[in-house]
């Protein structure tokens, strides 16, 4: 997989840690459970956290999405039919320059895809964008 | 003050009362079985812009038949507004007269009896004559072509796009966008649009690599003294709908903020009316001139519907021309200080019988057609019904191509691609080489053969389903229903996914689809790389050539169910 240079740029401004934090195959949690662990308990609110995606996928092998979360100190994406929902957590430290992550993520079907962000006060904030995966043809 | 709002719709209602004074008016021509080129294109030249917008050509360079969708369902908010009304509801809403001229180009309705009445419509050499009439008017009309242009015929696939490039150059187009011209691949469509006289524009195409712009947003002209920016959307599907491997290194999809972001720019270099040309779909546009702040006019394409008035949303004017060249739209509008102030609209049809053919244009296209004068014109059979294919399920040609895939291929089901494009056929027609390329060519036209699981073609048809009647247009990925051969079965359009496509049944033996049982299953236009079989058009050739003459009933084995 080629890094796009955007998140080339985004790692060299602003000192991004990234986790990837795999599952085991059979702990196909459901999207709450999963967020709860996260916020330890807390219910996210909504905020200033927007994800960009595709509203249908060109490749469900490389599905490009990307967040933005002015004030988080971290960034978690789910995807929570996949296998390994978990797909990373960003950190980001106190001289980052922006709030924002883009990366491509394998998606097995049609589902809602989760981000989630700390921010600096420990609140937690949610968002999520509908991502279809189709078999495609049947062009007009 | 009149506010500009006030002022469209007070524009808008006379061109309602404009509009069935003059189908009434071609309803009595037609009586007398004449129409004339001059009241084809008298119109009162007005303000200070004319657009010329013709779209979906699909390398249609002749006068055709085509009948229009006689079932064209819109999903969720969409339901029962243009332009999914069809037949007596459309004539009803635009307050068009029975058996008029328009009438007939717009509806499904006694296809066959007006047909004989009215004569072809369409023909590129007749188009000219419309476009040169309407630049006799305004020398600097700007002509705006919507894409699905050089992909359709049996020359455009053999010249590779090269015989509509050519036709269009003469013809003089300022701006395109795009879809179906990406199957010829990228490579193919870079070369034609380093050698292209006009912009082709898409400013939602991107390289995967590094997700910059491909081909340029947007171009700006000077007419009449207002600054014109004409925006490019293409098909936002393009890799869904048709295949990506032929065009690995680009990406689609809608966009919507880099749309605003063009829509600012151009404002901001001082732009007097913003046009968006655009592949996008009816529905689509119609929800992206509702979310877009600032776009004065949308010329819509893709879903071939035609308007006879403009659509408005908000303060956006959605313009929608047909396809297959059966109407040219002319749009004048007064355009003054950065405000569209006002419009004169008319969707001309282009009654071949009518209309007379531009001479030169005429010439043109003959030596394009020249290499593949005897391949065209062979008579493979005869058929003794109408043919036709537009609408959401299948048509008579689907059928008719269904039932070739199951002979020729030995299969027990059928899949061809709900695609819009392909001329009807009249009864008594002969069926020509050409005919059978104008409902098949395309650059992956080979015909497969595999076995499927019921239970995979129940999952196949409800993942096809949900992309035509997703609710929310910008889920709508492309084309209509896949169409089948050997299954019955039941569609409910409204229900979630994985519910609509029930009763599915084995049409030979009469037995409910079996869902554990492999089937032999026919198709064609996979988007799967390296996909064998003999060309689609061999195979449709081939049975008609033995057949002789066919008839195909009306499909009664879908069973359509709203709400």
């Amino acid at each position: 997989m080629k890094i796009s240079r955007r998140r080339i740029l985004a790692v060299g401004s602003a000192g991004l840690v990234v986790t990837l934090l795999p599952l085991p195959a059979s702990a196909a949690t459901e999207a709450d459970e999963l967020i709860a662990r996260f916020t330890d308990g807390a219910t996210p609110g909504e905020g200033p956290l927007t994800i960009t995606a595709p509203q249908i996928a060109e490749n469900g092998n490389a599905v490009g999405v990307e967040v933005e979360c002015p004030g988080a100190k971290s960034i978690r994406i789910l995807a929570p039919a996949n296998p390994n929902p978990e797909v990373c957590t960003v950190h980001f430290g106190p001289l980052a320059g922006s709030h924002r992550l883009s990366t491509r993520i394998r998606m097995a079907e049609t589902m809602d895809v989760i981000a989630l962000a700390e921010m600096e006060d420990g609140s937690f904030v949610q968002a999520s964008a509908r991502v279809r995966v189709t078999i495609g043809g049947c062009g007009g | 003050m009149i506010s500009r709002r006030h002022f469209l719709q007070a524009s808008l209602a006379a061109s309602a009362l404009l509009g069935p004074a003059a189908s009434g008016q071609w309803g009595r021509l037609a009586a007398q079985q004449r129409l004339s080129q001059g009241d084809l294109l008298d119109f009162d030249t007005f303000g200070n812009v004319t657009l010329i917008h013709l779209t979906d050509l699909h390398a249609q360079t002749q006068p055709i038949w085509f009948r229009e969708a006689s079932v064209k369902l819109g999903a969720g908010d969409a339901r029962g507004q243009p332009p999914h009304l069809v037949g007596a509801d459309f004539l009803d809403h635009y307050g068009l007269e029975q058996t008029s001229a328009m009438a007939h180009a717009l509806t499904h309705l006694e296809f066959e009896a007006l047909g004989r009445a009215y004569g072809r419509m369409g023909g590129l050499d007749r188009i000219a004559t419309v476009v040169n009439a309407i630049r006799a008017d305004r020398a600097d009309a700007l002509l705006l072509d919507g894409g699905d242009t050089w992909h359709g015929s049996l020359p455009a696939l053999r010249t590779k796009g090269q015989d509509m490039v050519n036709l269009m150059n003469a013809l003089g187009v300022d701006a395109m966008t795009s879809h179906w011209e990406f199957t010829l691949g990228a490579d193919r469509v870079d070369r034609i649009v380093s050698g292209l006289p006009f912009a082709f524009l898409g400013q939602n195409i991107f390289d995967t690599d590094w997700n910059e712009p491909v081909y340029e947003p947007y171009e700006l002209f000077e007419r009449g003294g207002a600054l014109v920016a004409v925006i490019g959307q293409a098909f936002p599907y393009t890799p869904i709908a048709n295949p990506a491997w032929m065009f690995p290194e680009l990406s689609f999809g809608i966009r919507e903020e880099r749309m605003q972001a063009m829509v600012n720019e151009v404002r901001a270099h001082g732009a007097d009316l913003v046009v968006v040309l655009s592949h996008n779909g009816f529905d689509v546009d119609r929800q992206m001139a509702a979310r877009v702040e600032g776009i004065d006019v949308i010329l819509t394409g893709h879903t071939h519907d035609a308007l006879p008035e403009p659509l408005l949303v908000g303060q956006t004017l959605l313009i929608a021309s047909g396809s297959n060249g059966k109407f040219v739209t002319r749009l004048d509008l007064d355009v003054q200080g950065g405000q569209m102030l006002g419009f004169r609209h008319r969707l001309i049809p282009v009654f071949a019988d009518a209309i007379d053919p531009d001479p030169e244009m005429a010439a043109l296209v003959a030596a394009e057609r020249a290499p593949f004068a005897d391949e065209l014109a062979e008579v493979l059979g005869h058929t003794d019904s109408l043919l036709y294919r537009r609408g959401n399920f299948n048509g008579t040609w689907d059928d008719l191509i269904c039932t070739a895939l199951m002979e020729e291929r030995d299969a027990e089901i059928a899949l061809s691609p709900g695609v819009r494009w392909g001329p009807s056929l009249m009864p008594g027609d002969p069926i020509t080489r050409e005919d059978v390329f104008n409902v098949t060519a395309m650059t992956y036209g080979a015909a497969y053969r595999r076995e499927m699981t019921g239970a995979e073609i129940h999952g196949a048809m409800e993942d096809i389903a949900e992309n035509l009647f997703h609710p929310d247009p910008y889920f709508q990925q492309g084309g209509d229903m896949v169409r089948v051969g050997g299954l019955g079965y039941r569609i409910a359009v409204d229900k979630p996914m994985g519910e609509r496509i029930t009763g599915l049944s084995h049409l030979a033996s009469g037995e409910p689809l079996d869902m554990d049982r492999a089937y032999t299953v026919a198709g064609w236009a996979s988007v799967t790389e390296g996909t064998e079989g003999p060309q689609i058009w061999d195979v449709v050739s081939d049975f008609i050539r033995k057949a002789g003459r066919v008839s195909v009933p009306e499909n009664e084995t879908i069973e359509v169910v709203t709400g």
